[in-house]
C-alpha cells in the first residue's frame, strides 16, 4: 500500500474546504437564530418572548423571582408577550452585562445600577431613548426628574430610564437608644459617640454594622463622606481619588471600625447582601447605614416597622471646609433595552409596564423602593415619618455620583481598594491617612486612561 | 512483527518520493486530485478547524488586544479601537510605577503559592500512593475516598471551605477556639495575611488527589520482579522507595509536576470562589490580578498585555524544564 502523498495544492484545497465549512457553519447558525426570533416588528406583540435580567432587590434572589413572576404573568395577559426572567446577584451583574455587551448576546431588557448608566452608555450597547422611544414608554414627563437625570450623561439621549428609586439613610434601633437615654444623631460626632455608648463587645453588641466586604457599599460611602469633607472623585473625566477630601471621607468611614471601634470586626467579611442589616434587625448592632430597601430584610428578620427610626446620614458639625451636608445620592435601579434586541416594540411595552404608576406601587411595596413615576404614590412604608426622611434626604441632602463614562470603573477600583483597608482595621491595625492615600493611588493607576 | 510494520510505513514516504521523482511531471498532473488521496486530510479538517477556533484564534486575538486601547467605548466594535503600540506592556513592566509594582507583587505571591501548592500536592499524593500500594482490607474504598476532593465540582468543594473558614460561624474557628482552646481570639481566615494560607490549603486539598492518582498509576507499572530482586539483595522499604520507586516514577513525575505547576500558576477558580469579588491582596494571584485589573475596571488592553506576559513566562519555564527533565529521565532509564 502506498501512503498518500501531499502536494501543496492539496493542502491549500484542504484549508479552503475547512474555511468554507467554518464559514457556512457560522453563517447558518446566524441565519437560524435570526429566523428563530425574527417575528418582531410591527403588528401584534402577542407570541413574542423577551429575556429580562433583574437585579437582586429582595433579601434573596428566589424572593425576587417570587415578587416579579406574578407581574410578568400580568404583563403576558395584557400583551401576550412572554418574559423570561433571570435574577442576577450584585456581585456578578456588572460582569454579566459587560460580557453581554462584548459578545452582543444579551437579554432584551435588563436592570442596571443607575450609577453605571454613563459608563454603559459609552459602550453603545444600549438603545438610546429618543423622543419616539419615550413616547412608546409613556412619556418623559411621567418620571421623577432627579431620577431620570441618572439615565446617562447630560446632553445625550439617555440609555436607561429609572425603575426603582432608592436613597441612603441611617437606621437606628429605637429601644436601644432609649435604654441609654440617647437622641437620634444629628451630627457625625453624635453618630460616633452614640455608637461608642452602645458598643459592648463582651455582649457581642456594637453601635454600628457595616457591609465591609462589599465593594459597592464601600464606594458609596467613600462618595458620601468624601462629599461631606469636600472631596470629589472626578475632575471632569479625570479621576482625583487622592484628593484630601476623599481621603478624609474614607478615613471617617473606616475609623468606625479602626479607631472608634464601634463595629464588630467580623463585618469586614460581610459581602453577600443584607448581613449588616440582619445584624441590625437582630439587635447585635444599634445602627446601620443602608438604602431604604433594607426595610424588607429588617422586617423579615423580625423587627417591626416603628421599632426602628431613620435619619439622614449626618455630616460632621461644623461641616468641614469645602464640604457639603450630603447624606445620600439618587440611588436606584434603571432599566435598559439592548440595542440589538429583536423585539424592541415588546421591550418598550415591557418598560412602559414596569414604570407605570400601578406597577410602581406594587413593586415599590414589595421591594420597598421609592416610586419613579410621578403619578404613583409611595407604598414602600406605612411609617410616614420614615418616608419623609428619605424624601427630604433626596431633595436636600443628595448629590449625584459623577456622571462620567469612567464611573463604573471607579466604583470597582475605589471599592476594591477600600475592602483591604477595612480588613486591615478588622485585624487590629491602624489605618492612617497615608495608607488610604496609597491605596487610592493604586486605584487611580488602574483607571483606564481617558 | 509490529516493529517491522512500523519501520516499513515510516520509510515508505522516502521510497515513494524517489519513485515519484522518476515519473515524468505531465503524468502527475493527469490525476491532480483523487478522493483516496484527499481522505486523510479531509478527515483531519474538523480537528484543524476546531484547534484553530478553540486555541489559535482566541490566542491571536488576545495578543492583538494587548496592542490596542480597548475600553468600554470599543468593546462592541474592537477593530476600531486605537492602537497602543507597546504602551500596555510598558505600563505593566514599569515596576517603579504603582501598576507595575502591584503586578510584581502579584507575581511574587503567585510564585510562592505555586511552590507551596505543588510541593504539598505532590508530596501528599506520593505518600498516599506509596502507603496504598500494598494490598490491605478496604484499600479500594480508601482510594475512592481520597479521590473525592478531586471529583467534587470545584464550586461545591471550595464554597464549603468558605463556610468552614468564616470567622464567626465557621467550623475551623469553632474547633480551634471554642473546642480545643488553642487560640484566644477568633482569627480571620479569609481576609488579611491568613488568607494566603487558607487559599493554599484549599488548593492543595483540591489538587493532591490528582497527584495521588497519577503516581498510583505510575507505581502500578513498576514490575514486582524489581522489588523482589532488590529484597533478595537486602533492600529495605526505604531503600526500595528511594532507589526503585522514585527513579522509576520519574517519567510520571516529570509530566505531573509540570501539569501541577501550570494549573496552580493559572489558578483562578480557587480564589475566585473563595472570595468572589473581594480577593485580599495577600492572595492576589496572577489570573485574579489580571481579571480585576482588566475586566472589572474595563481596561482590556492592559489585561491582555499582562496575560501575554504570563503566557511568555509559562512558556519559558516549560521550555527550560522539559529538556532538563527529559535528559535526566533518559539517563536513569538507560
Amino acid at each position: 500500500m502506498r501512503t498518500p502523498h501531499i502536494r501543496p495544492s492539496q493542502v491549500v484545497m484542504g484549508l479552503a474546504v475547512a474555511a468554507t465549512l467554518a464559514i457556512t457553519a457560522c453563517s447558518s447558525s446566524k441565519k437560524d437564530s435570526s429566523s428563530g426570533g425574527g417575528t418582531g416588528g410591527g403588528g401584534s406583540l402577542s407570541g413574542q418572548t423577551i429575556t429580562y435580567w433583574a437585579s437582586n432587590q429582595a433579601p434573596t434572589v428566589a424572593q425576587d423571582a417570587q415578587v416579579l413572576q406574578p407581574e410578568l404573568d400580568k404583563f403576558k395577559e395584557q400583551t401576550g408577550v412572554t418574559v423570561k426572567l433571570q435574577v442576577i446577584d450584585w456581585a456578578h451583574l456588572q460582569n454579566k452585562i459587560l460580557a453581554a455587551t462584548t459578545s452582543g448576546q444579551g437579554p432584551d431588557v435588563l436592570n442596571i445600577g443607575n450609577t453605571w448608566a454613563p459608563s454603559l452608555q459609552a459602550t453603545g450597547a444600549f438603545m438610546p431613548f429618543d423622543a419616539s422611544a419615550f413616547a412608546a414608554i409613556g412619556g418623559k414627563d411621567q418620571f421623577v426628574a432627579s431620577s431620570l437625570a441618572t439615565g446617562g450623561v447630560p446632553g445625550q439621549d439617555p440609555t436607561s430610564v429609572p425603575l426603582y428609586g432608592l436613597a441612603y439613610g441611617l437606621y437606628y434601633n429605637k429601644a436601644m437608644f432609649q435604654a441609654k437615654g440617647l437622641q437620634p444623631p444629628a451630627s457625625w460626632q453624635d453618630v460616633v459617640s452614640d455608637a461608642k455608648a452602645l458598643t459592648d463587645p463582651s455582649k457581642n453588641v456594637y453601635g454600628m454594622a457595616l457591609e465591609g466586604g462589599s465593594y459597592t457599599e464601600n464606594v458609596h460611602f467613600a462618595f458620601i463622606f468624601g462629599q461631606q469633607n469636600g472631596g470629589d472623585l472626578f475632575d471632569g473625566d479625570k479621576p482625583t481619588f487622592t484628593s484630601p477630601g476623599v481621603v478624609a471621607g474614607i478615613k471617617q468611614y473606616i475609623d468606625l471600625m479602626a479607631s472608634d471601634k464601634v463595629v464588630n470586626p467580623s463585618n469586614a467579611q460581610y459581602s453577600k447582601g443584607p448581613e449588616a442589616v440582619t445584624d441590625f434587625a437582630k439587635g447585635t448592632a444599634a445602627m446601620v447605614m443602608s438604602q431604604n430597601n433594607a426595610d424588607v430584610s429588617i422586617q423579615q428578620s423580625g423587627m417591626k416597622a416603628g421599632d426602628y427610626g431613620v435619619v439622614a446620614i449626618p455630616a460632621p458639625n461644623p461641616v468641614p471646609a469645602g464640604g457639603k451636608d450630603i447624606g445620600t445620592f439618587p440611588a436606584g435601579i434603571n432599566l435598559s433595552i439592548f440595542k440589538n434586541s429583536k423585539h424592541i416594540a415588546a421591550d418598550e411595552a415591557f418598560v412602559k409596564f414596569m414604570t407605570s404608576a400601578a406597577e410602581q406601587q406594587t413593586l415599590g411595596k414589595a421591594f420597598t423602593t421609592l416610586p419613579i413615576n410621578t403619578a404613583a404614590t409611595a407604598t414602600w412604608t406605612t411609617d410616614t415619618a420614615e418616608a419623609q426622611v428619605f424624601k427630604d434626604a433626596l431633595a436636600t441632602k443628595s448629590a449625584p455620583l459623577p456622571l462620567t463614562k469612567n464611573e463604573a470603573a471607579m466604583e470597582t477600583a475605589v471599592g476594591q481598594a477600600i475592602t483591604p483597608l477595612i480588613a486591615k482595621a478588622a485585624t487590629g491595625s491602624n489605618v492612617s491617612d497615608d495608607d488610604i492615600k496609597s491605596a487610592m493611588e493604586d486605584a487611580q493607576a488602574k483607571m483606564p486612561a481617558s | 512483527m509490529r516493529v517491522t510494520v512500523g519501520t516499513a510505513t515510516a520509510t515508505t514516504p522516502d521510497t515513494d518520493d524517489v519513485a515519484a521523482n522518476r515519473r515524468p511531471p505531465p503524468k502527475r498532473r493527469q490525476i491532480p486530485w483523487s478522493w483516496r488521496k484527499a481522505t486523510p486530510y479531509l478527515l483531519l479538517i474538523p480537528a484543524v478547524v476546531l484547534e484553530l477556533l478553540i486555541h489559535i484564534v482566541p490566542m491571536a486575538i488576545g495578543v492583538w488586544i494587548s496592542f490596542i486601547r480597548l475600553t468600554q467605548e470599543y468593546i462592541q466594535h474592537w477593530s476600531s479601537a486605537p492602537t497602543a503600540g507597546f504602551d500596555n506592556y510598558r505600563i505593566a513592566l514599569k515596576f517603579s510605577g504603582p501598576v507595575g509594582k502591584s503586578l510584581l507583587h502579584s507575581f511574587e505571591v503567585t510564585c510562592s503559592y505555586t511552590v507551596l501548592v505543588v510541593a504539598f500536592s505532590w508530596g501528599i499524593g506520593l505518600v498516599a500512593a506509596w502507603v496504598l500500594q500494598r494490598p490491605f482490607l478496604g484499600r479500594g474504598p480508601v482510594r475512592t475516598l481520597f479521590l473525592i476532593p478531586y471529583a467534587l465540582p470545584i464550586f461545591a468543594g471550595v464554597i464549603i471551605w468558605n463556610f468552614m473558614l468564616q470567622r464567626d460561624s465557621g467550623v475551623v474557628n469553632q474547633l480551634l477556639v471554642n473546642d480545643l482552646h488553642l487560640l484566644n481570639h477568633k482569627p480571620f481566615w479569609l481576609i488579611g495575611n491568613n488568607a494566603f494560607f487558607s487559599t493554599a490549603v484549599v488548593a492543595i486539598w483540591r489538587q493532591w488527589p490528582f497527584a495521588f492518582l497519577m503516581i498510583m498509576a505510575g507505581m502500578q507499572s513498576i514490575p514486582n520482579d524489581v522489588y523482589e530482586a532488590s529484597a533478595i539483595d537486602g533492600a529495605g522499604s526505604w531503600s526500595q522507595f528511594f532507589r526503585i520507586t522514585l527513579p522509576m516514577l520519574r517519567p510520571v513525575n516529570t509530566v505531573l509536576l509540570l501539569m501541577l505547576f501550570l494549573w496552580t500558576f493559572n489558578d483562578f477558580n480557587t480564589p475566585f470562589v473563595l472570595y468572589s469579588m473581594s480577593v485580599p491582596p495577600s492572595t492576589d494571584l496572577m489570573s485574579i490580578h489580571i481579571y480585576t485589573n482588566s475586566f472589572q475596571v474595563w481596561n482590556f488592553g492592559y489585561g491582555s498585555a499582562m496575560s501575554v506576559l504570563m503566557l511568555l513566562f509559562l512558556l519559558l519555564v516549560t521550555a527550560i524544564y522539559l529538556p532538563i527533565a527529559n535528559r535526566r529521565s533518559r539517563h536513569v532509564v538507560l
